[in-house]
C-alpha cells in the first residue's frame, strides 16, 4: 500500500530524513516513532505529496507521491501535526468545505457520520476557533476520515489530548484497523506499542529498527528481568539470589526492591522466591519485568548500533 | 469547481472578521465624501454657468489612492495567513491544484471588492435624478475601476504569497503599488528626445516606464475611452502575478 524507496531530503545543507526505505503492506497500521526532529514529519508531509523529496521516490495507494501526486491525494487522510483548522469557521462548514473540495456524494450524511464517530456532533455548530485542544484535534481526524481514505497518515494523533480522549482517539484509530492502511508518528511509546502492530523507529533520518513492538523487546532484550520486593533489606539477600543457577546478576533498587537478571530463555522465578522463603525473609512481590519501548527506544536511540 | 470552492470559502472568511466590514465602510466613507464635496461644486450655480458635466470622474479618480490603501487589506492574510497557521498543509495535501488555490483565493477578494464598487452605484443614481450625465462615460469609469482594482489585488496575492507575516505581505502589496504608481511621476523626468535602439525599433525609454505605470492606463477610462492596450495592461498584470504567486507556493514545496 505504501512504498517508500531512499528518501532523503534536504533542508539546506542539513539531511532531515537519508535513504528511508519501507513499506507497508494494505491494512497494517504502523508506528513512526522517533525523539522530536528525527524525520517524522518530514517523512509524512513527502508521503502525502505536501513536500518532494530530495531524492528517492514513494508510493502511496499505488500512485506515486511526485508524479501521480493529485491521484494519491484523492485516496488519503492526513491529520497534520499542528492540527490546522479556519479558526472562524463553524465545525461543521469546515468539515463541509474538505467535503466539497474532495467533491464527495451525500456531504450531509457524511459529515453527520464522521462527526458521530469522532464525538464532536454537540460542537457541530461551535466555531472551531473556539473548541478547546481535544475537540479541535478531533475535528481535524474528522476531516482526515470524511472521504474513507485507503491511507490514513496521522502527525502525532493525541498529542495535546487529556487521558481520557487519549484513550478515545486511540481506540477509534483501532477500531478503524482494517479498513484502512495507518501510519501514525508519536513519540509516545506505550502508544505505539498498544495501536501499532509494527513500529518503524527513526533517529536522525534514519530508521534505525523494524518490527512488531513485542519482536522489538524480544531482540534487544539481553536478559530475563524479574523484579522482586523483600521485607527487609540485607546484604545476605544479594548472596543469597546470586547463588541461585543462572542469576547474572542482582542490583538493589529502592528500599527492598531487587531487579534480578537471568540468563535468556529460563524462568527462575520459583527457585528465586524459595531462596528468599527458605532465607527467612518475607516475599512481598515478584513479576517479570518486560523491557519496555522506552528502553528499547533509548538503547535504540543512544547506540544506533542495532542489526536489522 | 474546486476554484469556486476555496473561493466561498474565502468570501464566507472575510464576513466572518471585521476586515471586510471596516474595509467596506472605509471605502464608502471616502468615496461618500469625494461624491459630497464633488456633489456641492456641482449643485453651484457657477458650475451650471461654466457647463461642468456631471460624471462620475472626480470619485473614480481618486479611486487610485483608496485602492491602494484598500487593495492590500484585503489580499494581505490570503495566502500569508495559510502559510503561518499551516492551513495550507491541508490545501496542498487535499486533491487541489496549486494554481486553484491562488485563483479561488483572487477570486474571493476580487468578488468582496466587486460588492463594494457595487454599494457606490447610488451615486451614479442621485447624478441621473439630479442631473443629466453621461452614461457612456460612467460605465467606461466603472469598466476601469474594476480592472483597476483587479491588478492592485492580484499584486496584493502575489504578496501574500511570498511571506507567512500579514503585516509583511501588506507593506510588500503597498510598496510595489506604491512604485508601480510612482513610475507614471518619475518616467516625465527621463529625456524624452531620447530613443534606444531595442526590439527592431526606436524605443523611447520615458513612454516605455510610463507604460508600465499601473495608473497611467486608468485615465483614458475615466475619459469615456476604453483602449485595448490599458485593458490588456491590466489582464496582463493579473495573470502574471497570480502565475508568479502559484510558483511561490510550488517553490516553497520544495524548500
Amino acid at each position: 500500500m505504501i512504498q517508500a524507496q531512499n528518501l532523503t531530503k534536504f533542508y539546506g545543507p542539513k539531511a532531515a530524513i537519508r535513504n528511508v526505505s519501507f513499506e507497508i503492506e494494505r491494512g497494517e497500521i504502523v508506528g513512526f516513532l522517533g525523539p522530536n526532529a528525527a524525520g517524522k514529519t518530514t517523512t509524512m508531509r513527502i508521503l502525502t505529496g505536501f513536500m518532494p523529496p530530495s531524492s528517492g521516490s514513494a508510493q502511496v495507494a499505488g500512485f506515486d507521491c511526485l508524479t501521480d501526486s493529485l491521484e494519491m491525494r484523492r485516496r488519503i487522510g492526513y491529520l497534520p501535526e499542528t492540527v490546522p483548522l479556519y479558526p472562524e469557521m463553524v465545525a461543521w462548514d469546515y468539515l463541509d468545505f474538505f467535503a466539497k473540495v474532495r467533491d464527495l456524494d451525500d456531504r450531509d450524511v457524511r459529515i453527520a457520520r464522521v462527526m458521530d464517530v469522532c464525538g464532536i456532533t454537540d460542537v457541530a455548530q461551535q466555531v472551531v476557533g473556539q473548541l478547546s485542544k481535544g475537540y479541535r484535534q478531533r475535528v481535524g481526524l474528522a476531516q482526515a476520515l470524511l472521504h474513507e481514505p485507503e491511507v490514513l497518515i496521522l502527525d502525532e494523533p493525541t498529542i495535546g489530548l487529556d487521558p481520557k480522549q487519549v484513550v478515545q482517539v486511540r481506540e477509534l484509530i483501532k477500531s478503524l484497523a482494517g479498513q484502512a492502511t495507518i501510519i501514525l508518528s508519536t513519540h509516545v511509546l506505550p502508544e505505539a506499542s498498544q495501536i501499532c502492530q509494527r513500529v518503524l523507529i527513526i533517529n536522525e533520518g534514519r530508521i534505525v529498527a523494524e518490527d512488531t513492538p513485542a519482536n522489538l523487546t524480544r531482540r534487544i532484550r539481553q536478559t530475563e528481568r524479574i523484579l522482586m520486593r523483600v521485607g527487609q533489606v540485607s546484604e545476605d539477600l544479594t548472596e543469597r539470589l546470586r547463588s541461585v543457577p543462572d542469576v547474572l546478576s542482582v542490583a538493589p533498587r529502592d528500599e527492598g526492591t531487587y531487579e534480578v537478571a537471568c540468563a535468556l530463555d529460563t524462568d527462575r522465578r520459583a527457585a528465586l522466591a524459595a531462596a528468599v522463603v527458605q532465607g527467612g525473609w518475607d516475599l512481598l512481590e515478584l513479576r517479570p519485568v518486560d523491557m519496555t519501548l522506552e528502553e528499547i527506544f533509548l538503547q535504540l536511540t543512544t547506540t544506533e548500533e542495532v542489526q536489522a | 469547481m474546486n476554484v469556486l470552492n476555496v473561493a466561498a470559502r474565502e468570501l464566507r472568511s472575510y464576513f466572518a472578521s471585521p476586515i471586510a466590514y471596516m474595509t467596506i465602510f472605509g471605502f464608502l466613507v471616502i468615496t461618500g465624501i469625494f461624491f459630497a464635496s464633488y456633489a456641492a461644486v456641482f449643485m453651484d450655480p457657477r458650475a451650471l454657468m461654466y457647463n461642468i458635466p456631471a460624471t462620475m470622474d472626480a470619485i473614480l479618480s481618486n479611486l487610485v489612492i483608496v485602492l491602494l490603501l484598500i487593495a492590500p487589506a484585503l489580499t494581505m492574510r490570503l495566502l500569508a495567513e495559510e502559510q503561518r497557521s499551516g492551513t495550507i498543509e491541508l490545501l496542498m495535501t487535499a486533491p487541489l491544484r496549486d494554481w486553484q488555490v491562488v485563483l479561488g483565493k483572487y477570486l474571493a477578494a476580487f468578488a468582496l471588492y466587486l460588492i463594494m464598487l457595487a454599494l457606490t452605484l447610488y451615486y451614479p443614481v442621485i447624478l441621473l435624478v439630479f442631473g443629466s450625465p453621461d452614461v457612456g462615460v460612467m460605465v467606461t469609469s466603472y469598466v476601469g475601476a474594476i480592472l483597476l482594482g483587479a491588478a492592485f489585488l492580484a499584486v496584493g496575492v502575489l504578496a501574500s504569497a511570498l511571506t507567512r507575516n500579514q503585516i509583511v505581505a501588506a507593506v510588500l502589496a503597498l510598496g510595489t503599488l506604491l512604485f508601480l504608481w510612482l513610475i507614471e511621476v518619475f518616467a516625465p523626468l527621463l529625456p524624452t528626445d531620447l530613443t534606444l535602439p531595442l526590439a527592431g525599433g526606436a524605443l523611447n525609454p520615458a513612454e516605455a516606464l510610463q507604460n508600465l505605470s499601473i495608473i497611467h492606463h486608468y485615465f483614458d477610462f475615466t475619459k469615456g475611452i476604453v483602449d485595448t492596450r490599458h485593458v490588456l495592461y491590466y489582464l496582463s498584470v493579473v495573470a502574471i502575478c497570480l502565475f508568479l504567486a502559484t510558483r511561490v507556493l510550488e517553490i516553497r514545496r520544495w524548500r
